[in-house]
């Protein structure tokens, strides 16, 4: 999966600023992130974390600074971006999965119409794929025949499938009821464990503390504070981080 | 009854007139919708100008004057169709693509936006992704406004009757003259002709719509 020495990081954000009308969402954002790192992104609501996520694949552009992945600047638009997206796995809040194809076909999709595989071949991927997250009994059915956290173990599936570089996940547990929480989580955990780099903007503090290499606390458009799980958690240096933190761990 | 009977190879051509118009303009109506609502959705502001365009002057131009203009106004310009039939179906496909442009659009737009974030996050371009994940979904949606385009459009193949075209609409104009005492037989010969079009239609669009029906 590599192609470049170690030395270089393996997304790179850089002076990244992004207005939206007359709101500064994403201020002088620099962040490096390597290969098999894990970094979970948290902050208030509003803070501009899932913006900045959704800047790495560019599916929100940027009005100043440098987005590189692997060393390549991202491109702005047309098939250039379409090539590097195919390496840049994404998992949303509300799954997303297409609604109108069956659950193999969700995961096939890409790997046929952008990898060009062979039709058979992307389906025994696929299946292994939906067999590691626990879904291989259902791949014949639609998508809303499926629970939310079916639904979103499938999605990482569909992104695993094109053997994404970087996975990105934009609170992927924010939209499931709480007993399917942990059947994401356990996936993403196993992820990490395997060495995947991930980018996670998360409200989960139990999945940062036990999978995450580093935190990112953003608040106000700004990371306040990047530390380590340990770290963060138990003495958070910004004021700002403390108070998030009180709010969020005394119930 | 004698009178269908004696009058039988004049309706069934003008029947059969009629259908033809209406199955070639549709399908061209059809196809050149598709690539205008695709136009209207697309990134470059050039192409959503120019199908914007499109749709405005053909959907808010009387159909009788696409007709004038594709047989009389194009002749100024040295131009002329290899037929009458197919000057007609150029109009009624014109003017109705620009309705099938409107209704496939409005079915884009009730496509929720994630399904199109996902499409672009695994490497599909705007093409593949219209192509794949948002046209097959917007079609669905607009089966039963397409049912309501098609069917305005098998009736206004009725126009071509005044640029003789011998469809049904002139069928009717030619019986009724030499038939005055029959004319409810008339009447009664050419709605049915036009009924046998247009209500199987609206049973099969009803019956895609509920085979092509995506649970959300």
């Amino acid at each position: 999966m590599t192609s470049r020495p170690n030395g270089e990081p393996l997304v790179r954000l850089s002076g990244v600023n992004k207005w939206f009308g007359d709101l500064h969402v994403l201020q002088d954002i620099d962040l490096s992130i390597d290969r098999g790192e894990v970094v979970v992104v948290i902050g208030p609501s509003g803070s501009g974390k899932s913006t900045l996520c959704r800047t790495i694949n560019r599916l929100e552009g940027v009005d100043k600074g440098e987005i590189t992945i692997d060393g390549e600047r991202l491109p702005e638009e047309g098939k250039a971006l379409a090539r590097l997206r195919a390496d840049v796995g994404m998992v949303f809040q509300s799954f997303n999965l297409f609604a109108h194809k069956t659950i193999l076909e969700n995961v096939t999709l890409g790997p046929v119409k952008v990898r060009r595989k062979a039709r058979a071949d992307a389906e025994r991927r696929a299946r292994e794929l939906l067999d590691r997250v626990g879904i291989s009994a259902q791949a014949d059915k639609y998508p809303a025949q499926l629970s939310g956290g079916q639904q979103q173990r499938v999605a990482i599936a569909r992104a695993l499938a094109m053997d994404p570089k970087v996975m990105l996940f934009d609170e992927p547990t924010s939209a499931l009821d709480p007993e399917m929480i942990n059947e994401v989580l356990e996936v993403m955990t196993s992820l990490a464990r395997d060495g995947m780099t991930m980018v996670v903007v998360t409200h989960e503090m139990g999945f940062a503390r036990r999978a995450a290499n580093r935190v990112v606390f953003m608040d106000g458009g700004r990371v306040v504070e990047t530390a380590t799980p340990e770290d963060f958690f138990t003495r958070p240096e910004s004021e700002r981080a403390k108070d998030f933190l009180s709010k969020i761990l005394n119930h | 009854m004698q009178f269908l009977i004696d009058n039988f190879p004049l309706l069934r051509s003008a029947f059969l007139t009629t259908l033809s118009l209406a199955v070639a303009s549709g399908l061209f109506a059809l196809v050149l919708g598709t690539i205008l609502a695709g136009m209207r959705v697309s990134p470059a502001p050039t192409l959503r100008g120019l199908a914007t365009f499109y749709v405005e002057v053909f959907r808010n131009t009387p159909l009788t004057v696409v007709f004038f203009f594709l047989f009389f106004g194009i002749v100024e310009i040295d131009l002329q169709f290899p037929s009458r039939f197919i000057a007609a179906v150029a109009a009624l496909g014109l003017y109705t693509a620009a309705f099938v442009a409107e209704a496939l659009r409005s079915g884009i737009n009730a496509v929720p936006t994630g399904q199109a974030e996902a499409a672009r996050a695994i490497g599909l371009d705007f093409g593949q992704s219209l192509r794949t994940v948002v046209l097959p979904q917007a079609f669905r949606t607009v089966v039963p406004p397409l049912g309501n385009v098609w069917i305005a459009l098998a009736k206004n193949t009725s126009i071509a009757a005044g640029f003789a075209v011998t469809d049904l609409t002139a069928a009717l104009q030619r019986l009724a003259n030499v038939n005055a005492d029959q004319i409810l037989m008339v009447f009664f010969a050419i709605v049915l002709g036009y009924l046998v079009i247009t209500l199987p239609s609206a049973w099969a669009f009803r019956a895609i719509e509920t085979r092509v029906a995506i649970v959300r």
